[in-house]
């Protein structure tokens, strides 16, 4: 054996320069499987850690679509989840540990002195809102309890709206500012955080009670609009706050004309968080036992509420990721297959190149057998060498594009593992039909070929 | 040297051996019927125009070849009963051969191809027999050396020791000296004439010189197929040369 493999490596010796290029092909297609591993792993753990930095023990309480005879009436056509919900789940399920309404506003103007900002998002919730959303504070605090039950004027700005609205740099808290027509004080700014899965900027937005966004800034489009446009106090009422009435009562001839499947206290879903990421699975039993119970579902009935956790987007987001690192896997593959056929069409030259050693070879007792295993090692050989060269210039290129263009990259043992495999059977696979010539030579001939 | 007779079987013995190449019009018979004996430790020739089928019988001999119809036995094994796998694992034990040019693989070194068939039969080289013939064939110092680094004289002694290595029954040498300039070539027939002595192997040369034919004891005339005349040389080459003349004409070459 030990002769065998010195044969091949004399062979290949002999012409370096052949072997180096009939390498290539393995060594690109090795490096780019390499590459598209790492940087592909890299991105894999991005998203987790993005996901974990969203809260990963966060479970999504919604209201399902309301469906008559079988067709959905579309989102938000059936919100059953109220404030009351909320309470009820912090009280009723220990593995909670803290809940959060959230009620989707429309975008709002923010204005504070000559400064007039859009920001990308208005969020809602209550207190707990900055615990469950894992959120901290730069400056200030949270508003409090109090703030929600009175549905006081009072927000939370992420750093870009803080940036925006006091582009000199002084601490918003305790200004003033006004969204759309509401006057609102700033109790705090967060924390920055970077973008979010979508590439959004997460420090783009601003923070209010659950019940000032119901009551005073939700406007038009989905529920607040229907319920609000005949309740007392409409959105946008500058001079409200002196008499804020959170849950309007419906008339008598209200109540029997409109068969409304809301209730006027209801909210867009609920945020909960679990005591802990164990413990998950729990919450989401105690939830929606709770829920059922306050919903009055019967027993085998459907649900009107859905629970979603982050490990389920997780996953969602992971084999987005898994899906497109495959993809550019099969890329990879196939110059890894031209370089295979690369490497059989140099076999199949050096077999010819070398019939009268083949002959003499046999004339003086190798069979054909030993034969064929002299070139398969011969290109095993080669195929081994271009895959480590490929891991090589794999890790040095994904370092590379990690550090010049800072993608995450995460070396694999698997892929190098794999590399190494793939490397030996495109060597076996692609060399054996030349060995499989060679040993099939007849010696006579092949001695006497010029 | 011919005794029939004798108990111990001879290193070479060919019956009734025929061969042709192609098929229908491009059909060439090359042998027809020959039948040939080599007693062991002897030292013949064959000698025979170009394209008499001198080569073809010595391939034959070699078992690189399968014979139409006939037999040949090497140390009273039947060659031609043999599957392909076993002729070619007797070759390496019993059987040397020498070729006219391209004996050696270019890149192993001189120890290596001498050594090559006992590595291809899986067996350990013995080192004491390798250093002792090297040193015989003037290659001492050598061994390492790379076939390109030879001159044609040292390579086909290489090619010699490679042959003779394995203390085969029969050495066979199709036109050892056919490449090599005169002084090389006296040189190699005078080798082997040395190396039949201390040897137990038997030489069957074929070729076409009378000079070199003239070292063997014994030479055969190869004509249409079959031995001709077979007569002692007293290496005397001369003699070999007229004789071969009136076999074949002065015009010499194609007589077939």
């Amino acid at each position: 054996m030990l002769q065998i493999l010195n044969t091949a490596l004399v062979a290949l010796r002999r012409n370096v320069t052949r072997s180096m290029l009939t390498m290539l092909g393995i060594v690109i297609g090795i490096a780019a499987v390499i590459t598209m591993m790492e940087i592909g792993n890299g991105a894999a753990e991005q998203i987790s850690s993005k996901i974990a930095n969203m809260g990963s023990n966060v479970i999504m309480v919604r209201s399902v679509a309301l469906q008559r005879a079988g067709v959905s009436a579309g989102a938000g056509s059936g919100i059953t989840l109220t404030g009351a919900d909320c309470n009820a789940i912090l009280e009723g399920c220990p593995s909670v540990a803290a809940a959060t309404p959230s009620v989707r506003g429309s975008s709002v103007q923010a204005i504070a002195g000559g400064e007039n900002y859009q920001p990308e998002q208005v969020a809602s919730g209550s207190a707990d809102y900055f615990d469950v959303n894992e959120w901290s504070f730069e400056d200030g605090g949270p508003f409090t309890e109090r703030d929600v039950s009175a549905a006081a004027t009072v927000c939370v700005l992420g750093t870009t709206v803080a940036g925006a609205l006091f582009p000199d740099g002084s601490s918003p808290v305790g200004r003033r500012i006004r969204l759309n027509n509401v006057i609102f004080t700033v109790c705090g700014v967060l924390k920055p955080k970077g973008a979010n899965l979508m590439g959004m900027d997460q420090n783009d937005m601003v923070v209010v009670p659950w019940t000032t966004m119901r009551n005073r800034l939700a406007r038009s489009g989905g529920t607040a609009s229907t319920v609000s446009g005949s309740a007392a106090h409409a959105r946008g009422d500058v001079y409200a706050a002196a008499s804020v009435q959170l849950y309007p009562s419906r008339d008598a001839t209200q109540t029997a004309n409109y068969l409304m499947p809301i209730r006027f206290d209801n909210v867009n879903n609920i945020q909960c968080k679990a005591v802990s990421a164990d413990r998950v699975d729990a919450a989401m039993e105690e939830i929606a036992a709770l829920l059922r119970l306050r919903h009055r579902i019967p027993a085998g009935g459907e649900d009107d509420f859905e629970l979603r956790n982050m490990s389920e987007m997780l996953e969602a987001m992971t084999s987005t990721s898994a899906l497109m690192t495959s993809l550019l896997l099969i890329v990879a593959l196939i110059s890894l297959v031209v370089g295979g056929v690369g490497i059989m069409n140099i076999m199949l030259v050096s077999v010819t190149e070398r019939t009268r050693e083949i002959g003499l070879r046999m004339a003086v007792g190798a069979r054909g057998r030993d034969i064929l295993l002299q070139f398969l090692v011969e290109s095993l050989l080669l195929c081994l060498a271009g895959g480590l060269l490929g891991i090589a210039c794999g890790r040095a290129t994904s370092i590379v594009v990690s550090s010049v263009k800072g993608w995450p990259v995460s070396p694999s043992a698997a892929a190098v593992a794999v590399s190494v495999a793939v490397s030996a059977a495109i060597g076996i696979g692609f060399g054996f039909y030349p060995a499989w010539r060679a040993s099939r030579l007849d010696p006579i001939d092949a001695l006497r070929y010029e | 040297m011919n005794d029939s007779t004798s108990s111990t079987p001879p290193a070479v013995r060919a019956t009734a051996l025929g061969k042709s190449f192609g098929s229908g019009e491009a059909r060439a018979e090359v042998l027809r019927g020959l039948s040939f004996k080599l007693a062991p430790g002897a030292f013949e020739a064959v000698m025979g125009a170009s394209g008499s089928g001198k080569s073809t019988l010595l391939h034959l001999l070699a078992g690189l070849l399968a014979p139409d119809t006939g037999r040949v036995e090497i140390g009273g094994a039947d060659l031609t009963a043999m599957s392909d796998g076993a002729a070619t694992r007797f070759r390496r034990r019993h059987v040397g051969v020498v070729f006219q040019s391209f004996n050696l693989v270019e890149t192993l070194d001189v120890a290596e191809n001498v050594a090559l068939p006992v590595r291809l039969g899986h067996g350990r080289p013995d080192e004491a027999r390798l250093a002792a013939l090297l040193a015989r064939l003037g290659l001492s110092g050598k061994e390492r050396r790379r076939p390109a680094e030879l001159s044609g004289g040292e390579r086909q002694r290489v090619a010699i020791a490679r042959a003779l290595f394995a203390e085969p029954d029969v050495l066979l040498a199709d036109e050892p000296t056919g490449n090599l300039d005169l002084a090389a070539s006296r040189g190699i027939c005078a080798l082997l004439r040395e190396l039949h002595a201390e040897e137990r192997s038997a030489i069957l040369l074929v070729t076409h010189d009378p000079v070199v034919a003239a070292a063997a004891d014994r030479v055969h005339f190869l004509k249409d197929g079959a031995i001709a005349e077979s007569f002692d040389t007293g290496h005397d080459a001369a003699e070999i040369s007229r004789r071969y003349l009136e076999t074949w004409g002065p015009a010499g070459g194609d007589a077939r």
